[in-house]
């Protein structure tokens, strides 16, 4: 990961939210290696994604299934569509291994969800995992841990 | 004068053969009574045993909207409680899950209840002398609630004190219970992988009428499960097919699909969609499985228990329970538009492991408040929620498939796409609405010398 300077690695977490705040789909999708995850755990601290509940934990098939729902023309939770809006604190590298083309950062967030006259706010903290792929930085996890993880919530229909 | 209290007649009048009133969805007072009578004359689902194993483990919920603490007690049976002191009304267990040992300890003024609820001590209980408290209500500790049944570690409540008896109100629709308790290789059940809370602001109903409509999957979940078909399908030739696309893929299969695999009518509002087939009968071999469950009861005895598809059973009033998939839906109202799904999952003791992550997979790809599925199902019954305000419309039409002699049938199997089960239940609603409802309200709580 010497190609990558510090500056580089943060700013690729705030290019990811401002992919998703723009609604550009598909091109956020291309930020995920093909064996990626995107997990919300369900509980503080879980370790388990597969035999403890998950708010998501969805591989890159799933992910464009929900990417390519968002713009269907019969998707009626999304007509009208929500819209977005990502606060973040500025990422800290937790762990870098130059030599894999690893590291891992981390991020406090404030993320804004509307849809018609009801807007929802959620905080948490993002985890990135990123490995080097052809010389570009991918995400191969990106865990998102809500303060409020095991509260109930309406619909949550895009992406934190 | 209102016009649902005290009324028995102007609430039968709200169902009718083949139609419901749409006040039972948004009006405010009926779902009142709904909580007064309904919920107090039914058998409903408090917890399983399992989250309790230990003397003095509890756990918090509601039944209707009254609070209630489940607890196991030093006898080792599971007791159901309001939680609330009989001092001042503070909630006595404030966690959700949690031990509280040989007795509850209000937090306010550290009156102490065994955990069957009776009053243990109350510090300077002199002050009491000659008070008349033994007279008091106080006295006599935290309420348990009217009756508990606990069949196979389901654990029901009715909160009134007389009423119909369990067995009776259940009769052959506990069948889906055995079957997926018989489905752990040791007869076994653990809540397992914690519960999914989906807040949706429709009314309870909508959740408990949607179990059973098979007409919906197709339409309304052409956007997520139809959209996994289709995404999947761009797969290279050869890729084995995910978990998650098996569990997604059958909610888009045709209307001849959910016509044959039938719906079963029980008494009292209970049934059953997914007779003959269901879109859980398909899934792939978990390795091992088979084999144990032969192991224990038998090849012909393992195969008729998993033969046993059911897909939703609703227990009237307010769960629903998949078999085949270990989940248990619990629909609790807060009010006439607002309700809080909660969605259970179930380790089938001595299984493979694989079994509960397919659970929980399929638990968090449908009921989530992330879940597309979830989506789609919460965008419907919020928009009826809006639309049924409307004055030009004033009935919700429940009658596919309705024949007169279909009256007083019970136990019988049917065309899966007819709505006799809604009616089922709506005739239920009706029965355990009016049950205690007297024609001239009378508040003998409130009459002196009536308290017992």
């Amino acid at each position: 990961m010497t190609a990558f300077t510090d500056k580089q690695l943060v700013d690729f977490v705030y290019a990811e939210a401002r992919l998703l705040d723009e609604q550009r789909f598909d091109d956020w999708l291309n930020l995920f290696t093909e064996d990626a995850h995107y997990w919300m755990p369900l509980a503080p601290d879980q370790q388990d994604p597969r035999l403890h509940a998950s708010l998501l934990y969805e591989d890159k098939l799933l992910l464009r299934v929900r990417v390519e729902r968002l713009a269907g023309a019969r998707t009626y939770s999304q007509q009208p569509r929500s819209r977005s809006h990502h606060l973040l604190q500025q990422p800290s590298i937790e762990r870098a291994d130059r030599d894999a083309g690893t590291c891992t950062l981390r991020t406090a967030f404030h993320y804004l969800e509307t849809r018609l006259d009801t807007q929802t706010l959620y905080a948490g903290w993002a985890t990135h995992e990123l490995v080097t792929e052809n010389g570009a930085l991918r995400i191969r996890l990106k865990r998102v841990d809500l303060v409020n993880c095991d509260a109930a919530f309406g619909s949550i229909n895009l992406f934190m | 004068m209102s016009k649902y209290e005290g009324r028995p007649d102007a609430v039968t009048a709200l169902v009718r053969d083949t139609e419901v009133h749409k006040d039972l969805y948004i009006d405010q007072e009926l779902f009142e009574l709904e909580m007064e009578h309904l919920f107090a004359n039914t058998w409903v689902y408090v917890g399983h045993a399992s989250q309790v194993p230990n003397k003095g483990d509890y756990y918090t919920t509601t039944v209707g909207t009254e609070p209630v603490v489940m607890v196991r007690h030093s006898d080792d049976s599971v007791k159901v409680l309001y939680n609330r002191c009989p001092h001042k009304g503070t909630k006595v267990a404030g966690e959700v899950c949690g031990n509280t040992g040989k007795f509850f300890r209000c937090p306010y003024h550290a009156w102490t209840f065994k955990t069957d609820g009776s009053l243990l001590s109350v510090p300077l209980k002199k002050g009491y002398d000659n008070t008349g408290f033994e007279s008091c209500e106080a006295s006599r500790g935290m309420a348990p609630v009217g009756a508990v049944h606990t069949y196979r570690d389901f654990v029901f409540c009715r909160l009134n004190a007389e009423g119909v008896g369990f067995d009776e109100f259940f009769g052959p629709s506990l069948s889906t219970l055995d079957n997926m308790v018989e489905r752990s290789p040791e007869g076994k059940l653990q809540v397992a992988g914690g519960v999914l809370r989906y807040m949706h602001h429709c009314n309870w109903k909508m959740l408990v009428d949607n179990q059973t409509d098979t007409c919906h999957p197709m339409v309304a979940h052409e956007s997520s499960a139809g959209t996994a078909v289709r995404v999947w399908k761009e797969a290279p030739e050869g890729t084995p097919k995910p978990m998650a696309v098996e569990l997604f893929a059958p909610f888009v299969n045709s209307y001849e699909f959910f016509e044959g695999m039938g719906i079963r009518v029980w008494d009292n509002g209970h049934g059953h969609t997914g007779v003959a087939d269901s879109i859980h009968a398909a899934y792939s071999p978990v390795p091992g499985y088979l084999e144990q469950m032969v192991a224990a009861y038998g090849e012909e005895r393992a195969k008729q228990i998993l033969g046993e598809v059911r897909h939703n059973t609703v227990y009237f009033p307010n769960i629903m329970v998949k078999g085949p998939i270990q989940t248990l839906r619990r629909f609790l109202p807060i009010a006439a538009d607002k309700t809080l799904v909660e969605s259970w999952t179930f380790r089938l003791v001595g299984a493979p492991d694989l079994l509960l992550e397919r659970t929980l997979m399929y638990n968090r790809l449908v009921n989530a408040p992330t879940s597309v599925v979830g989506h789609d199902d919460l965008e419907v019954y919020e928009r009826a929620q809006e639309g049924l305000r409307a004055r030009g419309r004033d009935w919700i039409n429940v009658g596919r498939l309705y024949d007169p002699a279909e009256r007083g049938q019970v136990n019988v199997a049917t065309n899966g796409t007819n709505e006799w089960q809604m009616r089922n239940q709506f005739r239920a609603w009706t029965r355990y609405m009016t049950a205690s409802m007297s024609p001239n309200p009378v508040r003998p709580e409130l009459v002196e010398g009536s308290a017992s």
